[in-house]
């Protein structure tokens, strides 16, 4: 199995990049672009075969090291 | 007096931490791997020195805020030890959720290097009793990702409980309320982007930062 992870700054909290890749998009021409949001993706492989075990397992280690809820959100997605 | 300073890789100010533990202490600190899973015995101060541990994967401080010898500081910590983090040691800090909040990248998006005056916002705390009467004190910020964040009602907690120790005075992160420094309730956990350990000698250009390991080592 996969496991696919986005993280992201929570809304609220100010994302200084996100905001340089809008200004720069704007730049170069793409106006109707008015707000962005850096994140990132962490893809897993994972031995076993219960996604919804899975899922529960990758969430534990969400919250444990992959993000910081302070500042971040997560979603998981499992994939076989 | 024993104190401590930990090492992981990519630390580049333990040996900065280490001169000003010794020149305070009169004795050089045990320098601690990150490995180990126990602090030495009778160790009364540790430091996490500034850096970029574990090369800033996926968060500043993320992976040494879980390495066996961390998970034995938060546990000493919690029950009084005194721990100080500076740059990369505050973030370690938070990581570790010792200390409140997150470091972010920079609100400028640009590295942040130059002597930073800041003001003494607490000089009651055991880590600025020192100072006496002095506000302005000017120590080294060097730092990608310094911009303090903290929900409001964490923030409205920390100014309420006297926990913010320094702001800066021209705010060179974004910091939310100017925060440069803070500590943890009890008093024993503190954290600060900017650097004391580089402002000990005249040579450094300065000596502000003195009074800050002399305070707190005076402390115990």
């Amino acid at each position: 199995m996969k496991a696919i992870i986005h993280i992201g700054l929570k809304p609220g909290v100010l994302d200084p990049q996100g905001r340089a890749i809008s200004r720069s998009l704007n730049d170069l021409g793409f106006e109707e672009v008015t707000k962005a949001r850096q994140g990132k993706v962490i893809e897993l492989d994972l031995n076993g075969d219960d996604p919804a075990a899975a899922e529960a397992r990758v969430t534990d280690m969400c919250e444990k090291l992959l993000a910081n809820t302070v500042i971040e959100s997560y979603k998981v997605e499992i994939e076989d | 007096m024993k104190t401590a300073v930990i090492t992981f890789p990519a630390s580049n100010c333990n040996r900065d931490a280490a001169m000003a533990l010794e020149k305070v202490t009169g004795e050089k600190p045990l320098m601690v791997w990150h490995r180990e899973s126990e602090l030495p015995e009778g160790v009364q101060f540790v430091v996490l020195p500034g850096g970029f541990s574990y090369g800033d994967y996926l968060r500043c401080g993320a992976m040494a805020s879980r390495s066996p010898i961390v998970k034995d500081l938060v546990e000493k910590a919690n029950k009084g030890l005194a721990v100080a983090g500076f740059c990369n040691g505050f973030q370690v800090l938070t990581e570790s959720g010792l200390l409140p909040g997150a470091l972010m990248r920079n609100k400028g998006l640009k590295f942040v290097c130059r002597p930073e005056k800041l003001k003494i916002t607490n000089s009651n705390s055991r880590f600025t009793s020192k100072y006496g009467t002095t506000t302005d004190v000017t120590f080294p910020v060097a730092h990608h990702d310094g911009n303090y964040f903290a929900d409001d009602e964490t923030l409205n907690k920390l100014e309420k409980q006297g926990q913010v120790i320094f702001r800066y005075a021209d705010n060179p992160n974004g910091s939310a309320r100017d925060i440069a420094g803070i500590c943890n309730e009890a008093g024993n956990v503190f954290g600060m982007m900017p650097h004391p350990e580089r402002a000990i000698d005249p040579l450094h250009g300065g000596t502000d930062g003195l009074n800050l390991f002399k305070s707190i080592i005076e402390s115990i």
